[in-house]
């Protein structure tokens, strides 16, 4: 006769130090057995108060805060926020300006879903294609490096255009690079797409419906994995991205196997805009010749007493944005990224709030694991995309 | 597109006659401010109504204004996927008083509602849990609310005789500076050096 046993439930943390747990995330884990009952995810760990920063700095010093956010997808965050400032002082971007932006932006989201693709495959056992997925990423920095003079916190967007303009070699080297990237990411297909284990560890996991992910506030990837084909770049396009050919990847059943494949294709699509984009390449200034919102080359400086007293004022004072609030969003590789600014006319923002991706997909995970293995969490977490730089802000 | 937002605006006003304060649409954005009591029902119809479906809650953000009798203000960002439409709702309160919350409505304000609340101290009736998101276990005091100062009142180090990190006041060597780039030729606020003799007894 065997004693009835009470077995209580397990809580297990879950990180904050946890290799498939992306960066500092401690997720508290509710577990029956091996089934997840409940996921608590305690964020903040990497909070740096950057919206408070802004606050206290001028606009142009702000910007390399965004490079700190999302540290996977630089320039898209600072896409937002440039567009942001330029929405509420009516600033005109020059056209090659524009190219370039587009350009860096594309690119920026293949580094970012090379990432993705690579660590979600390792969380699930996978090891080589993160081996191949960061060499590719090695030389897309140093493409940023040679354009901006840093690997990854380029500051390179800036109000009114980008800092530099870019050398034709580099665009050459960009060009051929377009040709290489799809050899090597079917290279990884083959070991991923078709592969058992990572289908068994992914197909029919953290499956969302439509109304469930609109509910929970999803974008991007996140949404069209699930069938929604909603990409910020064709509905509400900026920086001359209605102008460009290109498709929206969309899943149909809203697992991480979907999610999955959205991000390969959207590769493929960015690296057409890319070449898009250097074909059509306009000559001319890369930044706004408004001298009241851009600072002048160093040349001109050198030679003239207005620009000397220009750039002197822009660096120390910096410009001042006429009093208004915008909310501008772009369409990150992590989704919607947004940024609420609010002006008061001086020459530093506001008010300044980031609305990231990340925050919202991580914000469904005790929703999406419910029922769940305890290992499905790490494919789960992998497909989410998040990065704790732009969660914790 | 500003005439679509001219329409939308006035269609939402006509529906929300009694909870609507004030619309403006600017930069071809669309913002309505509403009474803090109504803001469940707003949501619901702006959810709900054919003509707007704005299903996807994008973002809630806090602003502090310490100079307005109601401090804080609640800003919610909607979007609308199937009329491709923004809006802004916004809605003011105070320290004291609670709003009530959105969970209800969309799910997505959870966590936003919660970093409101650790940002701001502002307080959502309803919200099921109510903790602090952002910043350190047992942190106290609401860090971007304009008279908290960017330093912060504590600072963490390791304590060696104690084996463990301590938190002090903070001690600065420097005080903070901040610059005056207020022109004097343009509407300066204080009274310049020197301008005081020109009034008053001369």
């Amino acid at each position: 006769m065997s004693q009835e046993v009470r077995i209580a439930n397990y809580n297990i943390n879950f990180g904050p130090q946890h290799p498939a747990a992306h960066g500092v995330l401690r997720l508290v884990l509710e577990l029956d057995g091996e089934i997840v009952e409940r996921a608590d995810p305690h964020i903040g760990l990497l909070h740096r108060g950057t919206e408070k920063l802004i606050e206290y700095k001028t606009y142009l010093q702000a910007l390399p805060y965004f490079d700190r956010l999302d540290y996977c997808s630089m320039l898209c965050m600072e896409h937002a926020y440039v567009l942001a400032i330029e929405k509420l002082m009516g600033l005109d971007v020059p056209p090659r300006g524009k190219v370039l932006r587009v350009l860096w932006s594309e690119l920026t989201r293949v580094l970012n879903h090379l990432l993705n693709i690579t660590t979600q495959a390792l969380d699930c056992g996978a090891v080589t294609p993160a081996l191949w997925g960061f060499e590719e990423r090695e030389i897309l920095m140093t493409y940023y490096e040679r354009v901006s003079g840093a690997r990854m916190h380029a500051a390179y967007f800036r109000p009114g255009g980008v800092h530099q303009d870019m050398t034709p070699d580099l665009a050459d080297d960009i060009m051929k690079y377009c040709d290489r990237l799809p050899k090597i990411l079917n290279d990884i297909e083959s070991l991923l797409t078709g592969n058992r284990i990572y289908r068994q560890r992914n197909v029919d996991i953290g499956k969302i419906s439509v109304e469930d992910a609109l509910d929970r506030g999803f974008s991007g990837v996140m949404l069209r994995g699930s069938g929604v084909p909603w990409d910020l770049r064709k509905s509400q396009p900026y920086d001359g991205y209605e102008t460009y050919d290109f498709d929206v990847p969309v899943g149909k059943n809203g697992d991480c196997f979907d999610r999955y494949l959205c991000r390969i294709e959207e590769m493929h699509q960015s690296l057409r805009i890319m070449k898009q984009c250097l074909e059509r390449m306009p000559g001319g200034e890369v930044c706004s010749v408004d001298r009241k919102a851009s600072p002048p080359r160093r040349g001109e400086m050198k030679g003239s007493m207005e620009s000397l007293i220009h750039h002197f004022k822009l660096y120390t004072e910096g410009f001042k944005v006429p009093a208004g609030e915008t909310y501008t969003a772009i369409e990150a590789p992590k989704g919607e990224f947004g940024v609420y600014l609010v002006s008061d006319g001086s020459n530093k923002p506001y008010r300044c709030k980031i609305r990231s991706p990340g925050y919202v997909s991580l914000q469904a995970t005790d929703f999406m694991s419910k029922g769940h293995m305890l290992a499905d969490i790490a494919a789960i977490i992998g497909s989410l995309d998040i990065v704790f730089g732009e969660i914790d802000r | 597109m500003d005439e679509a937002l001219q329409d939308l605006s006035k269609y939402v006003q006509s529906g929300l006659e009694s909870e609507i304060l004030s619309s403006t649409v600017s930069l071809g954005e669309l913002a309505i401010t509403v009474r803090a009591e109504h803001i469940g029902r707003v949501l619901t119809f702006l959810r709900d109504d054919q003509n707007c479906l704005f299903k996807v809650l994008i973002d809630i953000a806090g602003v502090d204004y310490p100079e307005r009798p109601k401090r804080f203000e609640v800003v919610y960002n909607l979007l609308s996927i199937k009329h491709n439409h923004r809006i802004r709702v916004k809605i003011s309160t105070d320290e004291a008083t609670p709003v009530p919350s959105a969970v209800t409505v969309f799910n997505a304000a959870n966590w936003f509602e919660r970093e409101a609340w650790d940002m701001y101290g502002i307080m959502f009736a309803g919200h099921p849990d109510l903790r602090r998101i952002l910043t350190d276990y047992g942190f106290e005091g609401h860090p971007l609310r304009k008279d908290f100062p960017l330093t912060g009142h504590v600072e963490l180090r390791y304590d060696d005789e104690q084996k463990r990190v301590v938190y002090a006041p903070v001690r600065l060597t420097q005080d903070f500076r901040r610059f005056d780039f207020l022109s004097p030729w343009e509407g300066a606020t204080y009274v310049l050096p020197g301008d005081e003799k020109a009034s008053g007894k001369a």
